[in-house]
């Protein structure tokens, strides 16, 4: 029986209130709840205050480096396929820094779970814009205001994705059911998560999220459907939607590599003398 | 009398030159010939000015030679620029009725290819195999393991067939109407079966011998091959090939298939490389084992995309932010490209950091005569791992557990139940987690630097060729080694005092073993193909001992040996 004790990591370094808080007892609540081993479970992350979270649990870590945990997890799923792999990025880490290999992983549809934690700021360089600040955010980089933003769930639509939802930090029965959700996912599954930055964003604030999010799934909306995916994808403003934007099925990346088939590579015994036949095709 | 018969293919790319030059190749060699060849082509699908090169002898051959004996021009081009380098008693086969106003210096020999193939099979995309019939008629050679080989070859269908049959028809018709009195004759002379390999496809099989599992590679010439074979082979011997994004995801991926478990390498050039470097360190920092094998270019920039050069030394010895250790290993020979693989791998996983495999065009991509690899020989040492008994039940697994080696046992995630597997590019605690506190910073870049002094016993020494002691020494690195040794040869039969030092591993540098050798030195002439003289600068940085001269060249043509001999003669008056 997997508790929450089993996933009792280090005491986090994190601003008090910070929506990291939120979003690593949504992990912790869906990981447990899907009674996955820590030691099954692989979290590989970036930099940023998002890629500390992997030091905070207990289980199977690779904190990479900035923007790239995304390909780092990508070699780790496809050396071991029984990993349960989940990516971890912030806004700057995962959309700016490791946008194209964001891109080309929501294409080819490896089967890993990417949380990014979408604050709308750089917290850990202290406050700069990041790609998803809305436009004409005065930061210290930006004191002209912040151009046009990514819109990640348009963009995740686009590339290809077969699992795109949005999470609330602020509410973590909803955010775990969809990690839960992603997890059980046989492809690549991003979950762009409104997170609150309490030191450097005064904008976007629990409150003003509170005011505007609201549940797809109480609203009969069909997941299925790509072009009305599109539209929820762009409803930023009065009201925001959250829950399973876009789904549908499809072969994730390792269901279609033949060396796969036989198990996990790590388990593949190495045997030289194999590759004698090769040697005779050169004469 | 020994043989010694010189073949040039030349024709615009998308005409077959490669295919015609590689057929021809290999034919000779299962005729019990050694057979070196390489090809010239530029940076383009069509057109433009492309030739491969053979050189056949009956003892090993390591470089081309002028002149040429046979001349297969498959346009007007090849004649115009090649036919000064041909020898007056040589041939030069065109087709007289697509190629015109040629005149007739004796050499000519125009075979009506396009004519023949459609005659024959009705096929005239099988022209350039005629061209192969007259070749085997114009040396006396065995038609019939040229047909076999082409019929191997294009498949046993009518693509097979119509080949077959055109390079018997081509054979006929030289046989026929041949009026000229060329005197080389290669008829078969051993049944002892050799291999026609280049130094990428030596690479690719030292990576599958050696168990790696996961490859990853943005294609950028002149390591696409690498990926490729390794790509075809992937379903017989369970490969994952993953082409990404780019060089950066790449090496990401490569360091995360490592982490896992699973023998990982990448193939890349200076381009490509370049994006790598930040990933190198990371493989640095947290210890990842992974073989990056780095086929060099002229540079700077995209420099000369389909030529060579030795312009990336100092920057593989270099690449990374922050101190870590890794391993370079320059491989100088086609053996060398097999075994220093393997030897990758291993330091790799030995001492968990990462080894740069550095390359470059001229090995990647030229052919050469070998002896089959003997796969007995092949050693997978997978370093210190935890074991069942190396960790108490009731104690928690550390990545980076301090010893007195500074290799801590390395552990896969789900490799045992209960083992948590954690690595951070942070500095970081024994326990893998991000850490600030100075005295574990001390701890941590000691235990990774001792490893840096451990690795370097495992590097092998520079080798030296010819006298012990002498004059001259000439002291060379990577692809270089065939046209040094070639060099020593040709100057001691001229009385030249002279021998060479050749590097095929370079770091960790051995210091103290180098300076020793070379105090016993006379003059030292360092070959490179670069425009610094990067092997030169290291050796005095390391060693303090003042090199003699530079003998360079960064034209992104490979050194020769007579271009060795003339400039070791121009500083040796």
């Amino acid at each position: 029986m997997v508790t929450v004790n089993d996933y009792a990591g280090g005491k986090p370094a994190w601003c008090p209130g910070c929506g990291d808080f939120s979003i690593l007892a949504a992990v912790k609540k869906a990981l447990v709840d899907l009674q996955l081993e820590p030691y099954k479970v692989l979290m590989v992350s970036g930099i940023g205050q998002a890629g500390k979270l992997p030091h905070y649990t207990k289980c199977n870590v690779f904190n990479g480096l900035h923007g790239r945990p995304m390909p780092a997890a990508i070699g780790a799923k496809i050396a071991n396929t029984e990993l349960t792999v989940i990516a971890i990025s912030g806004d700057g880490d995962g959309y700016g820094e490791g946008g194209n290999h964001w891109i080309h992983a929501m294409r080819r549809n490896h089967d890993i779970t990417y949380l990014v934690h979408n604050n709308q700021v750089y917290g850990l360089t202290k406050g700069q814009a990041s790609p998803t600040s809305d436009q004409g955010s005065v930061t210290k980089t930006t004191p002209d205001g912040s151009l046009v933003p990514v819109y990640p769930v348009a963009l995740a639509i686009a590339a290809g994705a077969g699992f795109i939802a949005r999470g609330f930090a602020g509410d973590i029965e909803h955010l775990a059911s969809l990690i839960k959700a992603g997890i059980l996912y046989k492809g690549f599954a991003l979950i762009d998560i409104l997170q609150p930055c309490p030191t450097f964003n005064k904008k976007n604030t629990y409150a003003w999220y509170r005011e505007r999010v609201y549940k797809l799934d109480e609203t009969g909306y069909d997941p299925g459907n790509k072009l009305t995916a599109f539209e929820k994808a762009y409803e930023w403003g009065d009201r925001i939607p959250i829950g399973v934007i876009y789904r549908r099925e499809t072969d994730s990346f390792e269901e279609q590599v033949p060396a796969l088939k036989k198990g996990p590579l790590v388990k593949q015994r190495i045997e030289p003398l194999q590759i004698e036949r090769l040697l005779s095709e050169f004469m | 009398m020994s043989i010694d018969v010189n073949f040039m293919i030349g024709g615009e790319a998308g005409q077959g030159v490669q295919s015609v030059g590689f057929l021809l190749a290999k034919a000779l060699i299962r005729c019990g010939y050694y057979v070196f060849a390489d090809q010239d082509y530029e940076s383009r699908v069509r057109g433009g000015h492309n030739f491969f090169r053979i050189r056949v002898k009956d003892s090993p051959v390591y470089a081309i030679s002028v002149p040429i004996d046979i001349l297969v021009a498959l346009d007007k081009d090849t004649i115009d620029i090649h036919r000064p380098e041909v020898t007056p008693y040589g041939v030069i086969i065109y087709d007289g009725e697509k190629i015109k106003d040629v005149s007739d210096n004796g050499t000519m020999f125009s075979v009506p290819l396009n004519k023949i193939a459609k005659d024959t099979t009705g096929n005239a995309q099988v022209s350039n195999t005629v061209a192969l019939g007259v070749i085997f008629a114009l040396i006396h050679s065995d038609l019939n393991i040229l047909a076999d080989l082409v019929q191997e070859y294009f498949g046993g269908g009518k693509m097979g067939e119509d080949n077959a049959k055109a390079v018997r028809a081509g054979y006929d018709y030289s046989l026929q109407n041949y009026k000229g009195d060329f005197k080389q004759r290669l008829s078969p002379i051993d049944n002892k079966q050799r291999m026609l390999i280049n130094g990428n496809e030596a690479i690719a099989l030292g990576a599958i011998a050696s168990g790696c599992k996961f490859v990853s590679g943005y294609p950028m010439t002149p390591t696409t091959p690498i990926i490729e074979y390794m790509a075809a082979k992937s379903k017989e011997f369970d490969l994952a090939v993953f082409q990404p994004e780019d060089e950066i995801a790449a090496v990401n991926s490569v360091i995360g298939a490592a982490y896992a478990g699973a023998r990982a390498m990448t193939a890349t050039s200076g381009g490509g490389f370049c994006l790598m470097v930040e990933g190198l360190s990371l493989a640095g920092m947290t210890e990842t084992p992974i073989v990056v094998v780095l086929g060099q270019r002229p540079g700077p920039a995209i420099g000369l995309p389909t030529r060579t050069e030795q312009g990336e030394l100092e920057f593989a010895i270099h690449a990374g932010h922050g101190d870590f250790p890794k391993a370079v290993l320059a491989p100088g020979t086609i053996e060398d490209a097999f075994w220093l693989t393997v030897k990758a791998f291993n330091l790799a996983d030995k001492y968990q950091l990462p080894v740069i495999l550095i390359t470059d065009h001229h090995l990647a991509s030229s052919y050469f005569t070998a002896e089959k690899f003997d796969l007995s020989q092949v050693v997978i040492d997978r370093g210190e791992l935890l074991g069942e008994s190396g960790r108490a039940a009731d104690s928690e697994y550390k990545r980076y557990q301090l010893t007195a080696s500074g290799i801590s046992p390395r552990a896969f995630p789900m490799q045992q139940e209960g083992v948590l597997v954690v690595a951070d590019s942070d500095e970081h605690s024994e326990e893998g987690h991000i850490i600030e506190d100075a005295e574990t910073r001390n701890n941590m870049m000691r235990k990774r630097m001792k490893k840096l002094v451990s690795v370097g016993r495992d590097v092998a020494l520079p080798k030296i060729y010819g006298p012990q002691e002498a004059e001259v020494t000439l002291v060379g690195w990577g692809s270089t080694c065939y046209a040094i040794r070639e060099a020593v040869d040709s100057l001691l039969e001229q009385g030249v005092s002279v021998n060479s030092l050749h590097f095929s591993e370079l770091w960790p540098f051995p210091v103290d073993d180098v300076a020793k050798i070379l105090a016993k030195a006379g003059k030292i002439y360092v070959i490179e193909s670069n425009a610094s003289g990067q092997l030169a600068h290291l050796i005095q940085a390391e060693t303090c001992v003042k090199v003699s001269d530079r003998i360079l060249k960064y034209d992104g043509r490979p050194f020769t040996p007579s271009d060795i001999v003339q400039e070791v003669k121009k500083r040796n008056k």
